[in-house]
């Protein structure tokens, strides 16, 4: 076990993806994710990287499609009004199947909304955020850690399956710092990709980055195969922390700061003799579907506690096949429920109640 | 399991943010889980600043602290607004030449520091916040030498290594209160 | 004997440009310049939203796809990562002077040292002639029927002009492409600007006021009669910075 050092967990993305091997960065300041850029602009020019204060967050996402192009690990990052921005570079790197790193640090919405930590783009998040038929890796920190760790698996996964990935935190995860290891981080070895647009050298045709294809029969081919990668996807690499689960008849599903509100309350109601467990989406797409399934056979009723006005207690209710009732357990806007709050829905709930 | 949660309170520019760093590291050096989270806003200085430790045996769950057992007040609005956040048999740190009233509630233990007047003459006028520390490790029985110095070589630059000393002085200082 | 022959830097892949457009001569001029300074296997062009977008089928070299206007973004994502890389956008005026003014704007103020080749024909083209930022005052378009009235929606806007008066760039020159003598002009100028950049000199733009027969609803020739009469008293050939030339004055 190496040093612990106390890092944002803003920090801790940053470092996290310069030992995943990212040397491109580009962005715009925007709270509360400012950290991250302020850390690039430090570390990038001395370990021989670019770091670029983008012109709008349109160009920096576009940016990051130019050096994906090129077969380099590459990330910006934002917070939410930001990323919707980013929503035609999502789509674009989507349609020409290119790698790269996105992270929202949430805050409340919609329009400009506040600053304050929020959960309310796991809609853009899970569903893609731009326009046609696509997805994105969504991972959810719930740790400074969480954050180190899951920067460097998104890079992994992007470069397996040539798509993007999302590190959707929030505010909270974003400011706070807690102790981080990452010396124990380990990067696996960068696929080829032959397909990058490095130049011919004049020894093989010309490679084209392209999401345009005029004639519908072959963009539907497309759209296929993407799905079939998607589904194989969903299949094996779904990811969830579970808590107290075995026992529980009822489940509180949360992510990222919702879920850790939620340990405390549910350890709370453990010692009124509740049987409460708590199910962690890790990965919000593909969505640990399964974890559900399997706890919708013996909980009598589960709550989604979330940082919205109800996103993810869609997938939540889709995932238990509506055999058990999901109420909703809420704070929006930049408030976050407090643990008392998601104790009297726990007991509400034992109670029989929704 | 033994969780001690902390809220520091005050003006920007007080040392907030950094005595709560201070705090989690001295935890983290210790062997203990630890949090810290800064309440974030638009203001830059002088506006209100805020900041949750949470030091633990165990793992931290939420790292907010809504009902502190520690309620650090460098200022009459944050003893305003928190002083009934605070757990019963918790403890109020105030910073009595900031802070003219009592501590209303009489199922805490409240303590009151002329911190930013010993600073002054002390000559160290920004390191109130790490007066009002010295005398929380005090009372709390946790002023490990030892751990304090680690601490502090972590949260103070090496280019500001002669401020350690100062720092050092200023926790003292406030034990002695 | 060969007399003439594609360039190696154009695929055999038959251009879908209207007949008379001029897009197909500026393809040719930026083929062989690649050809000429021999860097089709380093090059990555970069093909914009528009009547060239798809000019990835047309260019030997490796090509990329770019978002409506965000060329120069991509340009300089794929610079940074390559900087050994030749790296060209090849745009149209509602690509770079509409949405795309800001990635433009920028990447010459950055002095990004990447080669953009401009092509301002004055009407939207692919999506069948509306109004561009450079449409002329008083031209008749889809969406301008009683002629652009600058009231209303204002004044063209003279893309190496405005980029001057940054301290950016490195080379900004406007030509075209309707006389022989002025096709032999503009190579010069597209091969400068693509010299510059293997130089490491910085931001080229050369602008080529082309024509539009189609939706400019002329036959060819007086397509490109039209240039010089419209467009080139609003729009004066020349060269707007040319900052080695001026260095070298300097010191003179």
């Amino acid at each position: 076990m190496s040093e612990k050092v106390l890092m944002k967990g803003n920090e801790a993305i940053a470092e996290a993806a310069i030992i995943a091997g990212c040397r491109h960065y580009f962005g715009y300041p925007i709270t509360p994710q400012t950290e991250i850029a302020a850390y690039m602009a430090k570390k990038m020019p001395k370990i021989g990287g670019t770091f670029l204060q983008a012109e709008s967050e349109i160009a920096a996402i576009n940016m990051v499609y130019g050096v994906s192009s090129a077969g380099l690990r590459v990330m910006t990052s934002s917070s939410s009004p930001g990323v919707s921005l980013k929503g035609e570079g999502l789509s674009y790197l989507a349609g020409a199947d290119l790698p790269a790193l996105i992270v929202n640090v949430q805050r409340g919405g919609p329009g400009l909304g506040g600053i304050q930590p929020s959960q309310s783009d796991y809609f853009q998040a899970t569903r893609g955020g731009g326009h046609g038929d696509y997805h994105m890796i969504v991972l959810a920190p719930a740790s400074v850690q969480e954050m180190a760790e899951l920067t460097v698996k998104g890079f992994e996964l992007a470069d397996t399956y040539r798509m993007t990935s999302m590190i959707l935190a929030d505010g909270t995860m974003g400011q706070m710092m807690e102790p981080v290891a990452l010396d124990d981080l380990r990067v696996n070895p960068m696929p080829a990709k032959p397909w990058a647009t490095t130049g011919t050298g004049m020894k093989r045709p010309h490679n084209i980055v392209n999401s345009l294809f005029l004639q519908p029969e072959e963009l539907e081919k497309f759209n296929f195969e993407r799905y079939e990668r998607y589904a194989r996807i969903e299949e094996t690499e779904a990811l969830a922390e579970e808590y107290l689960m075995d026992d529980a008849e009822i489940a509180v599903a949360a992510f990222g700061i919702a879920a850790r509100v939620s340990k405390n309350a549910i350890d709370e109601a453990r010692k009124m003799g509740i049987k409460v467990g708590l199910i962690r989406p890790i990965t919000l797409w593909p969505f640990p579907k399964a974890v559900f399934r399997k706890a919708a056979d013996h909980v009598k009723s589960m709550i989604s506690v979330e940082l919205s006005m109800g996103q993810m207690i869609e997938d939540v209710r889709l995932a238990a096949e509506c055999r058990v009732p999901v109420s909703l357990c809420n704070r929006a806007g930049g408030m976050i429920p407090s643990p008392d709050q998601v104790l009297a829905a726990i007991v509400s709930a034992a109670k029989g109640g929704h | 399991m033994k969780t001690t949660q902390f809220l520091f309170s005050g003006f920007g520019g007080q040392g907030i943010l950094f005595a709560g760093k201070f705090l989690a590291y001295k935890g983290l050096i210790e062997g203990k889980q630890v949090s810290w989270l800064p309440s974030y806003g638009p203001e830059m200085r002088g506006g209100t600043a805020s900041c949750s430790v949470i030091v633990s045996d165990g793992a931290v769950g939420s790292p907010i602290v809504s009902k502190p057992d520690v309620l650090v007040a460098m200022n009459l609005p944050s003893l305003d607004r928190f002083e009934n956040a605070v757990v019963p048999g918790g403890m109020i740190f105030a910073d009595s030449t900031l802070i003219g009233r009592k501590v209303a509630r009489d199922d805490v233990k409240a303590f009151y520091v002329p911190a930013t007047q010993l600073a002054n003459e002390n000559g160290y006028p920004t390191l109130a916040n790490m007066i009002l520390l010295g005398k929380i490790l005090a009372e709390l029985g946790e002023f490990d030498e030892d751990s304090v110095n680690a601490a502090l070589s972590k949260v103070i630059s090496a280019k500001h290594a002669d401020m350690k000393e100062v720092n050092l002085n200023a926790l003292h200082s406030g034990m002695a209160q | 004997m060969v007399v003439f022959k594609k360039p190696h830097a154009l695929t055999d892949a038959p251009f879908h440009y209207c007949p008379g457009c001029t897009h197909g001569i500026v393809h040719r001029l930026v083929a062989e310049v690649i050809d000429e300074l021999g860097i089709e296997g380093k090059t990555i062009g970069i093909a914009p939203v528009g009547c060239s977008v798809m000019a990835y089928n047309y260019f030997n070299c490796d090509m990329i796809e770019a978002a409506h206007g965000r060329a120069p973004a991509v340009a300089t994502g794929v610079k940074r990562a390559n900087p050994d890389n030749i790296v060209f956008t090849y745009q149209g005026d509602g690509d770079l002077a509409s949405i795309g003014m800001a990635e433009t704007v920028h990447s010459a103020a950055r002095n990004e040292n990447i080669t953009i080749i401009f092509i301002n024909n004055a009407i939207y083209g692919m999506t069948g002639g509306q109004m561009a930022p450079t449409s002329l005052p008083g031209q008749v378009t889809q969406t301008s029927p009683y002629g652009r009235d600058v009231k209303a929606c204002g004044y063209p806007i003279r893309v190496c002009e405005m980029l001057s008066e940054l301290e950016g760039p490195e080379y900004l020159e406007r030509v075209t492409v309707n006389s022989v003598p002025n096709i032999r002009k503009a190579k010069k100028a597209i091969k400068k600007a693509f010299q510059n950049q293997i130089e490491g000199k910085g931001f080229s733009l050369v602008e080529v006021i082309s024509s539009c027969p189609t939706n400019w609803g002329m036959t060819p020739q007086a397509a490109l009669k039209w240039i010089d009469e419209k467009m080139i008293p609003y729009y004066p050939l020349g060269v707007y910075k040319d900052r080695s030339a001026e260095k070298k004055e300097e010191n003179a």
